[in-house]
Parts: C-alpha cells; structure tokens; sequence
C-alpha cells in the first residue's frame, strides 16, 4: 500500500511564557492511500495539532512529517501553501467558506488558484454539487445554506480537485445528528468511490463508527490504533 | 494565477460593507478633487501672471541696448533701422514685432505732477503683443506712429485729477541732455489688469516720442512675440549671431523673479498633494487594515487552501487599487466639471490689493492641465498601493492555524 502521511519523531511544543506544553510526542504514524482515520482523543489531547502539522497549516517543534513523499517540515511559506493547493484538501469545524461567493464558486475556489479552465472547473464543481446532493444550490452564497450544507459545500471543494488527502478537523461539530450522518455517507462514499484518503479529528462517537481506522490520542501521544 | 478571481475576491469583498466603502470613496475622490481643483487653481494663477507680464509690454523676446537695461537713459537706446527689423523677421518663429520708445518722464496736469514711462508705440504694431490696444476705455487708441495725442491709465488720470480732452504736459530728457517737454492732449484712457500698471506708462506715437526727444531713427527696445511661449532659446539664439551688439533675451531672463515663482508654484503643488494624499492614506490604510482584521479566519481559510501569500497580497492591493481608481475617476470627474463650470473665472475682487501686490488681476480662470492630472492621479495611485503593502504584507505574514482559530 502507498504511504500518503508519514510522520516520525514527531514533537509539537507550545510554549506560554515560562510554561511548555508538550502537544505531541514522538508520534510515529503511518497513513496509506484510500485510508478513512478517524483520530480521536479528548480536548488537548493533541489530534487538531497533528492535523494542522500534516496539513502544514502549523510547523512542527521536532521530527519529521512526508506527505505522498515530501517533507512538509522543511518546506517554506510558499512551498507549504503549494504543497496544500495540489494535494491536500481541508474542512474545517465552522468558518469553511468564503462568504463572498456562491457555492459553485467555493467549490471552483482552489480550482481555480490551480489555474484549471472555467469550462473543465465548471464541469467538475456542478458534477461534484449534484453527487453531494446539492443540484439547484450552486447560485446561493454561505449565509443562504443550512449548517450541514455549508459543510457539504466544504467537503465537495476539498476533494473537487483529486488531492491525495483529505483533512477534517470535527467537522460534525455544529451539525445535528441526522445532518451529520448524511455528511458522513456521504464522505466514506467518496473515499470508497473516489478512493480519497480521509484524517478526521473527531471526538463525536458518530464519525468514529464510521472509521475503517481509529487512532486515540491522549496527551500527545498514540494511546491506541485499530482497525475497525 | 487567476486574475479572475482576484477581482472577484476584491469587488466582493469591498461591497460587503458599503457604507465604509463609500466613506472611502468619498474621502479619496475629495481628496482628489482637492488636489486637482487647488493645481488648476494654482495654475490659473501662474498663467495669468505669466500672461499679464508678458503682455504689459515683454512680450516673448526683447532686443536692446545691452547697456539700457541696466540704465533705461535716452543715450543707451539704439538704431535699427529697417533692414535690421526685416531680418528680425525673417525668422519663421517671429509671428510679430514692435519697435518702442521706452523712457522716464515726468507727466504734469494742471494739478498734479507724477513720474511716469513714456512710451512711443507703432500703435498698429501693439495688437497681439501688449495689452493697450485692447485696453482703451475711453476716447481713442492712437491711430499712428506720428500720432501726437497721449493715453494714460485710469488711475494715472485720478491722481492727476485730469481727464479725456484735457491737455498735460510730459517732461524728459533729450538727446542733448536737455530738458525736452511737450504738450499733448489726453485722447485716451485706458485699464489694466493692475493698477500699478495704470499708473506707469503714458503712450504716445513712436514718431511723436523720437521728434520730442530728438531720437532720429533710435529707439529703445524691440519686443517680438513668437508662436511657442516656453521654448525660445533657439529663436533668441539666432538672434543674438544677427545681431551681436545688442541684448537679446527672452522674458524668462528678463523676468526671473516670475520663473522662480511659477518654479515654486510647482514644489507647492506637489507638496500640496503629499499633504493630501498623506490624511488620504490614513483613511485607506485604516480601512485595509480592518478588512485584513475582520477576515483573519477567511486568510486563514485562503492559505489553508493552497493561496499562496504573494496572492494574499496582490488580493489586497486588488481590492487598494479599485478603491483608488474609482475615487481617482470620480475626483478627476468632479475636477472637470468644477472647472469648466467656472471656465468665465474667478471673481477675487475683494481680494484686489492683495492679488495686485503678487501682480495678478481679480478675474482668475483656473487651468486643469494633463501633466497635473497625469501627476496627482500617477501619486494616488502609486503611494496609495505603497501605503497598502503594510496592511497586505501584514495579511500574507499570519500564520495559518493561528488566523483559522482566532475568535
């Protein structure tokens, strides 16, 4: 199996004043192609930090993070911001979209950065809206969609353009549980489908049941790692 | 990079709180009125300055005596006869000449008696090049060169407590060093644009002038005028190599205290416009920078997505720059149209005295020229995207998981 998310060593230190907290120690993890992980964990246990590290979104203290066999750790403002246009696709808890623009235009959003054709982003935005039920929808801006289909927008952006990896930081968080049970389908539908690679933070016992993979976190450190 | 999308971002974005927008806009097309309003005004000025001097007997280029600029005495006149003027004008840049006596005297009523210039004038000649053929407002102008009447200012007329059809008495030196003094009749007034001017010259025919003087064919100066008022060197060049004995200079060195001042005009206006622009940034900066602050978690979002933070920032100076080229076409817009609205000119009567001490007339035209517009329009823009970086390089510099997660 191909290796997407590869971290050794890895160590976050937050420091506050004359206080260090240590966020995560020494994680060596490995996450393969069409994988569906949920890494789960108490507040500060440190499954957010290790999202944001393999996402490049935060830099780690120690260590060493690959992601589909490049090393995030050592990367600049600029490569990482690269590295997370082509091959990583983020959703976040809240505060998912760009209120500025429609749905089918926050879908197009990184589409567009890549510099694909408006026809070609056309396609793959309206193709991707309808598959996460959303046909009729394309037109409304974020304050025009219910909670769960802002989040559905968020999902259908992150894989739109074919990353290696997607990255959910709780994103059942602020939905209700009927909403978050179809988000949910409707993401192991795409990993099964589209074979996308799903990290999903979480500690919604709802989204761990649908991991084929449950990582606990508990201080910082891999307290557990099963298949499911 | 998709530019698309960048404008999209920035138009959206400035919309999503219109009325701060348009407190912005509103600020910099003032701004901008004001900076183009105050240099037509300024330009107005210099223009009427420049053309009052040059037309209260400069004109473009004057040939003398080089010794009579310094000493204006009958025996620092000169003799250019006819075949010299001919080959003054046989220059394609000369469009018109006159030849003038140009002397102190002293002008007499019954009454009064005040120092004055006595000027002898080719009457026919003056049209075009100085201001008293147009200037009379009673009686005549003087029909010819022998023309024995005299035309005096306004003012000159009430201090001597004369009028139309009296008769004064003009006193000067002659040729002789003798005291040469004549009757005339008043057969004219006439106004100036100042009063100064009013009081300083009485004209007379050029012939009339010489014959009271004893002058022969000498006269004091030559004034010529040329299409081209600002590029004369070459023209004053060549006639200097005709004619190497006399003074030839252009009214640039003739007046150099009004060169320095249009200079000054100049550095003010551009000052003037730091001025303005520098309380405009403040108000551009600001409202950048509260965008920027209101929308951390979305630049988190961007970079979160792969925006890379050279886009962050063009994103910003995107949304700078349309803020600053509508306000540039509305302030431009509003320029021209207070303007052309006032194209018959400003009434500054009341402020007369003044405006007569910086040599100016009370009726002012302002001037709206290109370079000003080019200028002012090429500074908002340029330090309006530099003072815009701050707050762009500020944006691009956050850092994603901190910008994601502040409240």
């Amino acid at each position: 199996m191909v290796a997407i998310v590869e971290t050794k060593d890895l160590k976050k230190v937050f420091e506050q004043g004359e206080l260090k907290v240590n966020a995560l120690r020494d994680i060596d993890l490995t996450i393969h192609k069409g994988e569906f992980v949920c890494l789960s964990g108490p507040s500060g246990s440190g499954k957010t930090t290790l999202l944001n590290m393999i996402g490049g979104l935060d830099t780690p203290s120690g260590g060493e993070i690959t992601v589909d066999g490049e090393h995030v750790d050592k990367m600049q403002k600029a490569e990482l911001a690269e590295m997370r246009l082509h091959k990583v696709g983020f959703v976040f808890q809240a505060y998912n979209l760009i209120p500025v623009l429609t749905a089918q235009e926050n879908v197009e959003f990184v589409m567009q950065l890549q510099g694909m054709t408006k026809s070609e982003r056309a396609e793959k935005s309206l193709a991707i809206l309808d598959e996460v039920g959303l046909k009729g929808m394309e037109h409304r801006r974020p304050a025009e969609l219910s909670g769960g289909q802002q989040q559905r927008v968020a999902v259908a952006r992150a894989i739109v353009s074919g990353p290696a990896l997607v990255l959910a930081d709780e994103p059942t968080a602020n939905l209700d549980s009927k909403t978050a049970e179809n988000l949910l389908k409707m993401m192991r539908k795409m990993n099964e489908v589209h074979q996308v690679t799903f990290v999903i933070s979480t500690h919604d016992p709802l989204v761990m049941s649908y991991a084929k993979r449950l990582i606990k976190l508990h201080d910082g450190l891999i307290v557990s790692d099963e298949a499911q | 990079m998709s530019v698309r999308l960048l404008l999209l971002l920035a138009w959206r974005n400035l919309w999503r709180h219109p009325r701060r927008t348009i407190i912005m806009l509103a600020a910099i097309s003032l701004g901008v009125w004001m900076m183009l309003f105050t240099a037509a005004f300024m330009q107005g000025m210099v223009e009427q300055q420049v053309q009052d001097t040059i037309s209260n007997l400069t004109g473009h280029v004057q040939i003398h005596n080089p010794k009579y600029r310094d000493d204006p005495a009958i025996e620092n006149s000169m003799d250019i006869g006819l075949s010299k003027l001919d080959r003054v004008l046989e220059d394609p840049e000369v469009k018109q000449l006159s030849t003038r006596v140009r002397l102190p005297a002293v002008i007499a009523s019954e009454r009064e008696t005040r120092g004055v210039t006595l000027v002898g004038i080719r009457p026919q000649n003056e049209a075009g090049l100085s201001f008293i053929a147009d200037s009379i407002t009673s009686g005549r102008y003087l029909t010819s060169s022998s023309d024995n009447g005299v035309i005096i200012g306004k003012a000159l007329a009430e201090k001597l407590e004369t009028d139309l059809g009296k008769r004064i008495v003009i006193m000067s030196q002659d040729s002789d060093n003798q005291v040469a003094d004549r009757g005339f009749r008043i057969v004219g007034i006439y106004r100036a644009e100042l009063q100064g001017t009013e009081l300083a010259y009485a004209f007379t025919g050029l012939d009339t002038a010489r014959a009271m003087l004893k002058m022969g064919e000498q006269v004091s100066e030559v004034s010529l005028v040329s299409d081209e008022r600002e590029n004369l060197d070459s023209l004053a060049n060549r006639l200097r190599n005709k004619f190497p004995d006399l003074e030839v200079m252009t009214w640039k060195e003739l007046l150099p205290l009004l060169v320095a001042s249009v200079e000054l005009y100049d550095a003010i206006l551009i000052f003037w416009y730091l001025i303005i622009f520098i309380a405009m940034s403040f108000g551009l900066v600001n409202t950048l920078l509260m965008a920027v602050f209101e929308r951390t978690r979305e630049i988190g979002l961007f970079q979160a997505l792969g925006m890379s933070p050279r886009f962050i920032i063009l994103q910003i100076l995107v949304e700078s720059l349309i803020l600053l080229l509508i306000g540039l076409v509305v302030g431009n817009l509003l320029s021209w149209i207070t303007v052309i609205s006032l194209s018959g000119g400003i009434n500054l009567a009341a402020f007369s005295q003044g405006m007569e001490w910086v040599q100016m007339g009370s009726m002012l035209v302002p001037l709206l020229y290109m370079k000003d517009i080019i200028t002012s329009n090429l500074l908002v823009i340029v330090l309006g995207l530099f003072a815009s970086l701050y707050p762009a390089v500020r944006a691009a510099r956050a850092v994603p998981v901190d910008a994601i997660t502040r409240s």
